[in-house]
């Protein structure tokens, strides 16, 4: 009884500011200005298809690929001696501390036409286009999200007991059955919130393609940003499907992760 | 302990400086101000902080806060409690606003200083009687061009449709802005579309798609300044802006006449304070304060006493200052419908979701 007194404020702030607001967004993108039940703006929400599998594609490649960077990184940390992984995370989480739009115009301009990258790569004869592309944004997505991959691996990480590890050697396991039959199964959970922190704000992000994108990379939340200026209710819809999305992602991935729990 | 300890000094840091930022003196009143973001002089450039001046005069609080579009304004205005006493909507919102009712005729008695405004900027189409606004500033579009990079002469927007420019141009990142530069091409006023209009509009702007190197807004200015796009359409004051970051931009007036736009002074209908809203809007008005304000934002003023006061270099330049002639080449927004500009807001999304 007396935890769930104290849970009061939490639960009152969840429904002031959680609940209700969408409540409200399921009921723009379903309701007409009459009130009536409609679905024209889901229809209509439908029209912005390509813009959604595209950003979503463009999130799970970021997410992807800040998996395959964050893994050995945090591997590496949480098996070096204590004051070296203070410092190393320290290090990570220095550059958060500056503002995201700053590191993104740092990132415009190292990228840009005759920038210091492109400058260097034509020392060597190579011309290449560094920004305005999906590559860009996906390299901006990395870079921006990739703490958030580190973070909660190396927790998991420094919780595993090196003792587990070298019963796995003393039983003959090399190292990489190591990594796949012990380390791996034991860090699925930081996996999973690894995933879910940098794929949901990945998919809706839309400063990164603002800037390092060109024409062809407007990502869906420019689109409900856009919309929203003159119908709401559209917008509330295109948001609603998003969400729909994401919850089933997350969805499926927790089923994964239950079984490779249940796995070892 | 020690961390406990450590936290707790942390938190003493924080609200200390909060609390001395906050200061705790007593103000006869208060009012809220709600204007576009960086449209004000803060006094970083040294001359006049004209909100703290005006606190320091009247001894009333101003809450200031901004927005970054006319649409965004409109939105917390009409849907939320909100209760601004001063808002600076352009022309076509101020249409909408006073045809919704949601703005409080002024009391021009508590406004000596409207006699400064200029006879051209007085009683304008949005609102010809005069009753609700008073202008704050004003500017055309036009285009800032890169002259290492663009061969030949730039005359006006048709040079945004320039193959030989393909990959360094820019464009508007928005609906209005970007759709009235291509229904001019068309020969259509953009003043009041149709759909029919927005139709060929778009057509017009898909054309262009592959020419361009992005749409933006704010990085318009990073664009232009690092020399990295030859061509963009932008707010004249803005273009001033950039051009004194960058000796290579110089700006074009287009031909084809261009976008006017003026935004003024209102006064909420939900307003609490409406006299003291008049005080400011007063106060704003005064020669020395507007000469000071208008030189900081970059922006044209519509006030003579301001404009005799302010340096010769500024209100001498073509750019912000246009001719007569030139300026009746140029058109106004008006209101348009929701239908339409939502059709327009859609078919814009969709030359980018392309």
């Amino acid at each position: 009884m007396k935890s769930k007194k104290l849970a009061l404020p939490y639960i009152l702030w969840m429904f002031v500011f959680t609940l209700v607001p969408l409540v409200l967004v399921i009921s723009y993108a379903i309701r007409d200005e009459n009130g009536n039940f409609t679905l024209e703006f889901l229809a209509k929400a439908m029209k912005y298809g390509d813009v959604f599998f595209y950003s979503l594609w463009v999130a799970a490649l970021s997410t992807v690929i800040c998996l395959l960077l964050a893994y050995p990184i945090s591997y590496i940390i949480s098996r070096s001696k204590e004051r070296t992984q203070r410092t190393l995370t320290m290090l990570i989480m220095v550059p958060m501390w500056m503002n995201f739009l700053l590191r993104i115009y740092a990132w415009v301009i190292l990228l840009q036409t005759n920038g210091p990258v492109a400058s260097l790569f034509s020392l060597f004869g190579i011309k290449l286009q560094l920004i305005g592309n999906t590559g860009a944004v996906v390299l901006g997505m990395v870079y921006e999200y990739l703490p958030f991959m580190i973070l909660p691996l190396y927790t998991v990480m420094g919780k595993i007991d090196n003792s587990l590890i070298e019963a796995a050697q003393d039983l003959g396991s090399n190292k990489f059955n190591v990594i796949r039959k012990v380390v791996f199964p034991l860090t699925v959970p930081g996996i999973i919130s690894g995933v879910t922190m940098v794929f949901v704000p990945a998919t809706s992000t839309f400063l990164v393609s603002q800037y390092l994108g060109g024409t062809d990379n407007i990502m869906i939340g420019d689109v409900i940003e856009k919309v929203f200026w003159t119908d709401k209710n559209t917008g509330s819809a295109i948001a609603l499907c998003l969400m729909v999305v994401i919850l089933l992602c997350i969805i499926v991935m927790n089923r994964f992760g239950d079984e490779e729990a249940v796995g070892i | 302990m020690k961390r406990i300890l450590s936290l707790l000094l942390m938190l003493t840091i924080v609200l200390c400086c909060t609390l001395a930022l906050s200061g705790c003196k007593k103000y006869d009143g208060e009012i809220n101000v709600y204007n576009w973001g960086e449209y004000v002089n803060d006094g970083s450039d040294g001359t006049m902080d004209v909100i703290a001046e005006f606190e320091e005069r009247y001894n009333i609080k101003v809450n200031y806060t901004t927005y970054e579009s006319n649409e965004e304004m409109y939105s917390i205005l009409s849907s939320s409690n909100s209760s601004y006493d001063i808002i600076v909507p352009s022309d076509y919102m101020i249409e909408k606003l006073i045809a919704e009712d949601l703005l409080r005729p002024i009391n021009f008695d508590n406004v000596p200083n409207y006699s400064n405004i200029a006879e051209e900027y007085k009683n304008m189409s949005f609102d010809p009687d005069n009753k609700f606004s008073v202008p704050y500033s004003w500017g055309v579009v036009a285009l800032c061009y890169n002259t290492t990079m663009v061969e030949g002469e730039v005359k006006g927007f048709s040079d945004l449709w320039r193959e030989d420019l393909s990959g360094n141009i820019l464009m508007f990142n928005n609906s209005r802005d970007a759709m009235a530069i291509a229904m001019q091409m068309c020969d259509i006023s953009p003043s009041a579309p149709t759909k029919e209009d927005i139709d060929k509009a778009f057509d017009k702007l898909m054309e262009q798609k592959p020419l361009l190197k992005r749409y933006a807004m704010d990085q318009t200015f990073t664009e232009m300044e690092g020399s990295q796009a030859a061509i963009a359409p932008y707010y004249a004051g803005d273009i001033l802006t950039m051009m004194s970051n960058n000796e290579e931009l110089s700006y074009c007036l287009p031909e084809e006449g261009s976008n006017l736009f003026v935004d003024s002074m209102c006064i909420p209908k939900s307003s609490q304070n409406p006299e003291l809203a008049e005080k400011f809007i007063n106060f704003m008005l005064e020669g020395e304060v507007a000469a000071a304000n208008n030189t900081y934002i970059g922006y044209s003023s519509p006030n003579t006493a301001a404009l005799a006061l302010m340096d010769e270099e500024i209100t001498s330049n073509e750019l912000i200052y246009p001719s007569k002639e030139y300026l009746d080449k140029c058109y106004t927004f008006s209101n348009i419908s929701d239908d339409v500009y939502s059709y327009m807001q859609e078919k814009f999304i969709e030359v980018q979701a392309e």
